[in-house]
C-alpha cells in the first residue's frame, strides 16, 4: 500500500519545527515503526536525515516509544502502544500525521523524541516504599487479599509513557502519578508511608508544571494499558485526608 | 593465572555463609569517602546501585535510556525462581542449585550457583516489601508455577509482566536514592570507555547522547551492569538498544570474555515474517505449562498448510505429532529451552514447518482449554455441559493466565489463539556468556566487576527460565553489597580518582577518534543494513547448530564485512548533536568484534552442550554430545588486537558436590 506521510521534523529543542510530507510503500504485516525504519533507510539512502523517534523493546511494555499518530497518542489502536500498532490498520493511499507528544513539561529534544524526565523525578518525590536492601520479613508474613493484590497490579502496570499526559488538554500528569500512589497505598507494606507519599508526589508533579485536572477522561481513553481513572479518585481522596490535619501539604 | 576463580573454602553450603562472615569491610566513614560508577540500571545494575547507595557509598549510576525504568529486564514475561518451597513440593535450595547446574549442561561454577540459590529466596522477601503486586492465591498468600527443565513449582509472578514490576521495584529504590543524593543517576549518556590507572578500573568516559559532548567520570571502582549480546544476531527478542560495547569496551581494555558461544534460543517466538522486521517478540515460556506443540505427522498435511489450502484445524488428532511429548516422556512440553528449540529446528528442517517459510511449529490450548472448561463447570456444580459451554469456561480460564499474551500475539499476527493454535520458532533470547568474574563477581581487572546478564558466571551453557531476574537481583541486592567490600578495603585511604590525568586523556581521545572515523567514512551503506547482514551470518553459522566448516566460513564472511563497514558505511548527522545513528555505528562496529570472538570460541568448543550445538557431536538419536574429559573448563578469551588471534585462558570446573550426568529429559 501506498501512504502519505506528514511527520514533524524539528532540528532540537530551539529550532522551530513543521511539518514534512513523505510517500512510502508498507506492507499490511509491518508494525508502525518498521515503517518508519523503512521511511529512514529511504532517507538514508538519499543522504537525507533521518526522523528521530524513540523506541526500544517493541513489545508493549518498556515505554520509551511515544508519538501522536493521527491525534492519538500511540494511534488508533486501543489498549496498544505505537511499537504494537500494526500497518493492518491502515488502507492504500491513507494519510497518517505524526506528531511528538506535546506537554509544556515534555519539551521536544528532535523530531518525535521528548524529554520525559518529569515523570522520573515525581517518582524520586516519594513513588516508593522506604525498604532497604535486607530489611525484609519473610514475603508470605502478611497475606494479602488476592483482589488487593490485583487491583494493585492493575495500577503498578503503567509504564510511564506519558500518553495520559499527551491525551489531555491541560497535560495533566494525574493518571501517571496516581497510578504509583493507588498501586503504593493499596498494599499493607505501602499504607505505612501512603500520606506522605502523595503530598511529596503531588507537590512534585504540579513544581513540573504539568497541568490540573478537569475530568475529561482522555488520559483513561488513551492509555495502551487501561490504567482506571479510578485511580485519580484514589488520589484525591488520599491528598485530601492526607492534608486535613498535616501541615506539611504547605 | 588470569583466572583464579578465587572459590571459597569449606563445604558447598557453608561456603557463602562463611565467607560473608569473614570478608573485608568498609566502615560507614569510610563509604562516604568511596566512589563508585555503575553501569547500566536494570534490574542488576538498578539493584546495586540503590543497596550501595543505602550502604552509604557514592553512587554514579549511567544509563542510555531516558530512564532507569526502560532496561530491558522490563521485557521478562515469565516469572523469578526461588527455593522458597512454599508449595510444598520438595524444592530446597540444594534442588535449585541442582537443577540450575544440570540444566547448565555442567558448564557453570558449583560455588556460584549454590550462592544463587540461597539468596534467591531473599529476592522474593525484598521484592514483597517494596510492593510487587506477585500473583496471590485466594487465601492472600503467593501463588507459584512451574518452568522448562525442573519439577517443582517454584516460580514467583506477576501475570505476565514479572520483569517490568521487579524492574519498577528496583527502579522505585533507586529513586530514593537519588532523592537523598547518595546516587548521583545520569540519563541518556552511554559508556564508551573503560580508563584504568595502574591497572585498576578507575572511571569511564561517556557521551551525553542529547549533546553529544564526551565526559570523564571517575571513582574508586567501575561496575558494569550492562545486559547481554543477544543483538549481535540481529533479529534476538532483545530490545533495539541492547549492545555489547560497554563490555566490549572492557574486553579492549584487557577484560576476559567468557563463553561467547553460550547463547540462548528461546523456542516460543513468534516467527519472522519479512525483511523489514526488526525483531522479534518472545511468547513467554509459562504457556508451556499449558500449550502442546505439534506438527502434523504427515509431509503433505505440512506442505498442505505452508500453502493455505489446510488449516491446523484441519488436521485430526491422530495426525498430529506432539513431538516433544514423543521424544520426552519425562518432561513433554516444559524440557529446558535449548532442547526444545533444536526439537522445532529438526521437524522444521525435515520439512514440517506449518508457516510460509517453513520455519514454525505450533503451540495448541485446546486441551487445557478443555482440562480447565471441565474442571470450572464441576466447580459450578454444571453436570453435563455442552462443548461449548467447556470451551467457554476453559478460555476464561486460559485468559486469567495469560491474557495478556495472547492478546499480544493476536496484535502482532492477526490471528486468535483461542480459535487457532500459536505459530512459534526459536529465536535468540539470552547469552549466557560474558565477562569473566571470580566469586567475587570481580573481573580479572581490579576494581572492574560485572553483575547480571553481562557475566557468564551462573548458567554455564544454558539459563533455566525465570533464572535471569533471579540472577540479576542476586548480584545487585545480595551479592555485589557485600564482596564489593574485598576490593574497596584497600582503597581507603586513596583519594578521589582525578580525571585530568593522562589515562583519562587517552581514553577520552581514543572514543573521539572512533566518532570521527566512523562519521569521516562518508560511504553509501546504513548501520542497519550492516547490522542485518551481520545478524545473518551469525544466525546461519553460529546460530541453533554449528560446525566446523561453517564456523571458519563465518570468520572470514565478517572480517570481510567488517572491512566494507569501514569503508562504506554512512552516518548522517553530526557527533554534537542527539544523533542515533552514530550511537548505532559504534554499537554495530563492536558487534562486528564480538561476532568474531563467539565464533572463535564456538569454533574451539569441540563438543555440544547446552545451547551450543556443534553438528559433529551428537548421538545417534540428535541428542547434545558433550566432552566432559576436554571441555569441563570456562573459556576465557584476551582479546588482542585484530590482526591477531584471541588467546584462551582456561578455568577448569571442579565438580565436587554433583556428577557429571548426561543430561536426559526423557
Amino acid at each position: 500500500m501506498k501512504l502519505k506521510l506528514k511527520i514533524w521534523r524539528q532540528k532540537n529543542k530551539d529550532a522551530k519545527g513543521q511539518f514534512e510530507n513523505y510517500t512510502i510503500e508498507a506492507n499490511s504485516h509491518m508494525s508502525f515503526l518498521e515503517m518508519l525504519d523503512v521511511l529512514n533507510e529511504e532517507l538514508i539512502a538519499k543522504k537525507e536525515e533521518p526522523v528521530a523517534f524513540e523506541h526500544d523493546c517493541r513489545e508493549g511494555i518498556c515505554g520509551t516509544c511515544s508519538m501522536v499518530i493521527d491525534g492519538q497518542p500511540h494511534g488508533p489502536w486501543e489498549g496498544t502502544t505505537t511499537c504494537q500498532l500494526h500497518m493492518r490498520h491502515y488502507k492504500d493511499g491513507d494519510t497518517i500525521v505524526v506528531e511528538p507528544f506535546r506537554a509544556k513539561a515534555f519539551p521536544v529534544i528532535k523530531d518525535l523524541v521528548v524529554d520525559r524526565s518529569a515523570f522520573d523525578r515525581i517518582i524520586e518525590a516519594g513513588g516508593f516504599i522506604s525498604v532497604n536492601t535486607g530489611q525484609a520479613q519473610d514475603a508470605n508474613a502478611i497475606p494479602i487479599e488476592r483482589d488487593v493484590a490485583l487491583a494493585a497490579f492493575d495500577a503498578a502496570t503503567c509504564i510511564g509513557c506519558g500518553a495520559c499526559v499527551a491525551a489531555c488538554p491541560n497535560a495533566s500528569a494525574m493518571l501517571f502519578t496516581s497510578a504509583k500512589v493507588s498501586h503504593l497505598a493499596m498494599l499493607p507494606q505501602g499504607e505505612v508511608e501512603a500520606k506522605q507519599r502523595v503530598l511529596n508526589m503531588v507537590k512534585q508533579m504540579d513544581r513540573e508544571g504539568f497541568g490540573r485536572c478537569s475530568n475529561i477522561t482522555a488520559c483513561e481513553a488513551e492509555c495502551p494499558k487501561g490504567i482506571s481513572i479510578e485511580n485519580i479518585a484514589r488520589m484525591n481522596r488520599e491528598y485530601l485526608s492526607a492534608s486535613i490535619g498535616s501541615d506539611k501539604s504547605m | 593465572m588470569k583466572t583464579n576463580s578465587k572459590i571459597p573454602p569449606g563445604a558447598l553450603a557453608e561456603k557463602w555463609t562463611q565467607y560473608r562472615g569473614t570478608m573485608n569491610l568498609v566502615a560507614p566513614n569510610n563509604k562516604r569517602r568511596i566512589d563508585i560508577i555503575v553501569v547500566g540500571t536494570g534490574l542488576a545494575g538498578a539493584s546495586a546501585a540503590a543497596t550501595l547507595g543505602e550502604l552509604g557509598y557514592n553512587v554514579k549510576a549511567f544509563t542510555f535510556h531516558d530512564s532507569p525504568r526502560r532496561a530491558h529486564s522490563i521485557a521478562a514475561q515469565g516469572g523469578i525462581n526461588a527455593a522458597k518451597n512454599y508449595q510444598n513440593d520438595g524444592d530446597s535450595v540444594y534442588r535449585l542449585f541442582y537443577d540450575t547446574i544440570k540444566g547448565g549442561d555442567y558448564r557453570s561454577r558449583e560455588a556460584n550457583v549454590h550462592r544463587l540459590a540461597e539468596v534467591s529466596v531473599n529476592i522474593i522477601d525484598q521484592a514483597v516489601a517494596q510492593g510487587v503486586p506477585f500473583a496471590r492465591e485466594y487465601g492472600g498468600l503467593l501463588e507459584n508455577r512451574s518452568f522448562g527443565g525442573v519439577q517443582v513449582s517454584r516460580t514467583f509472578y506477576a501475570r505476565g509482566q514479572t520483569g517490568q514490576q521487579l524492574l519498577l521495584g528496583a527502579y522505585q529504590a533507586l529513586a530514593r536514592q537519588i532523592a537523598t543524593g547518595s546516587v548521583q543517576m545520569y540519563n541518556r549518556h552511554e559508556m564508551l570507555d573503560v580508563v584504568l590507572v595502574d591497572g585498576k578500573a578507575r572511571g569511564i568516559i561517556a557521551r551525553n547522547l542529547l549533546t553529544g559532548e564526551l565526559e570523564r567520570h571517575s571513582a574508586h571502582c567501575v561496575v558494569l551492569a550492562t545486559g547481554g549480546y543477544g543483538n549481535v544476531f540481529y533479529l534476538s527478542t532483545n530490545a533495539m538498544m541492547c549492545n555489547v560495547t560497554a563490555a566490549w569496551r572492557t574486553v579492549r581494555r584487557g577484560a576476559l570474555m567468557a563463553n561467547p558461544c553460550f547463547t540462548q534460543i528461546h523456542p516460543t517466538c513468534i516467527p519472522v515474517s519479512g525483511d523489514y522486521q526488526s525483531k522479534l517478540t518472545l511468547m513467554s515460556e509459562s504457556l508451556r505449562n499449558d500449550g502442546r506443540v505439534w506438527v502434523p505427522k504427515k509431509l503433505e498435511d505440512a506442505k498442505a498448510i505452508r500453502e493455505g489450502r489446510k488449516t491446523a484445524l484441519d488436521i485430526a488428532e491422530e495426525d498430529r505429532d506432539y513431538y516433544l511429548e514423543r521424544r520426552y516422556p519425562a518432561f513433554g512440553n516444559l524440557v529446558p529451552r535449548d532442547v526444545a528449540s533444536r526439537a522445532a529446528k529438526i521437524v522444521c528442517d525435515e520439512g514440517f514447518g506449518v508457516n510460509q517459510s517453513g520455519l514454525a511449529v505450533y503451540m495448541d490450548f485446546t486441551s487445557a482449554i478443555e482440562r480447565y472448561g471441565k474442571s470450572e463447570a464441576h466447580l459450578k456444580g454444571l453436570h453435563d455441559p455442552d462443548a461449548a459451554t467447556i470451551r467457554e469456561l476453559g478460555e476464561k480460564v486460559i485468559e486469567a493466565k495469560y491474557g495478556n499474551l495472547f492478546e499480544m500475539y493476536e496484535k502482532i499476527t492477526g490471528q486468535n489463539p483461542y480459535k487457532y493454535p500459536m505459530m512459534i520458532y526459536p529465536a535468540i533470547h539470552y547469552t549466557m556468556g560474558g565477562i569473566w568474574v571470580d566469586y567475587n563477581l570481580e573481573t580479572n581487572i581490579p576494581g572492574l566487576f560485572a553483575l547480571g546478564e553481562c557475566n557468564f558466571s551462573d548458567h554455564g551453557a544454558n539459563r533455566l527460565g525465570a533464572s535471569a531476574l533471579m540472577q540479576g537481583l542476586a548480584d545487585g541486592y545480595f551479592v555485589i553489597p557485600y564482596t564489593i567490600g574485598q576490593f574497596l578495603s584497600g582503597e581507603i585511604r586513596t583519594p578521589k580518582i582525578d580525571p585530568t590525568t593522562a589515562a583519562f586523556a587517552e581514553a577520552e581521545q581514543n572514543v573521539r577518534d572512533r566518532i570521527e572515523q566512523l562519521l569521516s567514512i562518508k560511504g553509501n551503506q546504513s548501520v542497519e543494513s550492516f547490522h542485518r547482514r551481520l545478524g545473518h551470518i551469525m544466525w546461519d553459522y553460529c546460530g541453533m547448530s554449528r560446525s566446523a566448516d561453517g564456523l571458519q566460513k563465518a570468520r572470514q564472511m565478517i572480517r570481510e564485512l567488517r572491512e566494507e563497514f569501514y569503508k562504506d558505511l554512512f552516518v548522517p548527522g553530526d557527533n554534537d548533536e542527539y544523533n542515533p545513528e552514530l550511537e548505532k555505528a559504534l554499537r554495530v562496529a563492536d558487534f562486528l568484534e564480538m561476532g568474531e570472538l563467539m565464533i572463535v570460541d564456538a569454533f574451539n568448543r569441540n563438543e555440544s552442550c547446552g545451547g551450543h550445538f556443534r553438528e559433529e557431536y551428537q548421538t545417534e538419536d540428535g541428542e547434545a554430545l558433550r566432552n566432559d574429559e576436554e571441555y569441563t573448563y570456562v573459556a576465557a578469551w584476551e582479546w588482542q588486537d585484530l590482526a591477531k588471534d584471541p588467546v584462551l585462558h582456561k578455568e577448569e570446573l571442579v565438580f565436587e558436590n554433583v556428577e557429571l550426568k548426561t543430561r536426559s529429559y526423557k
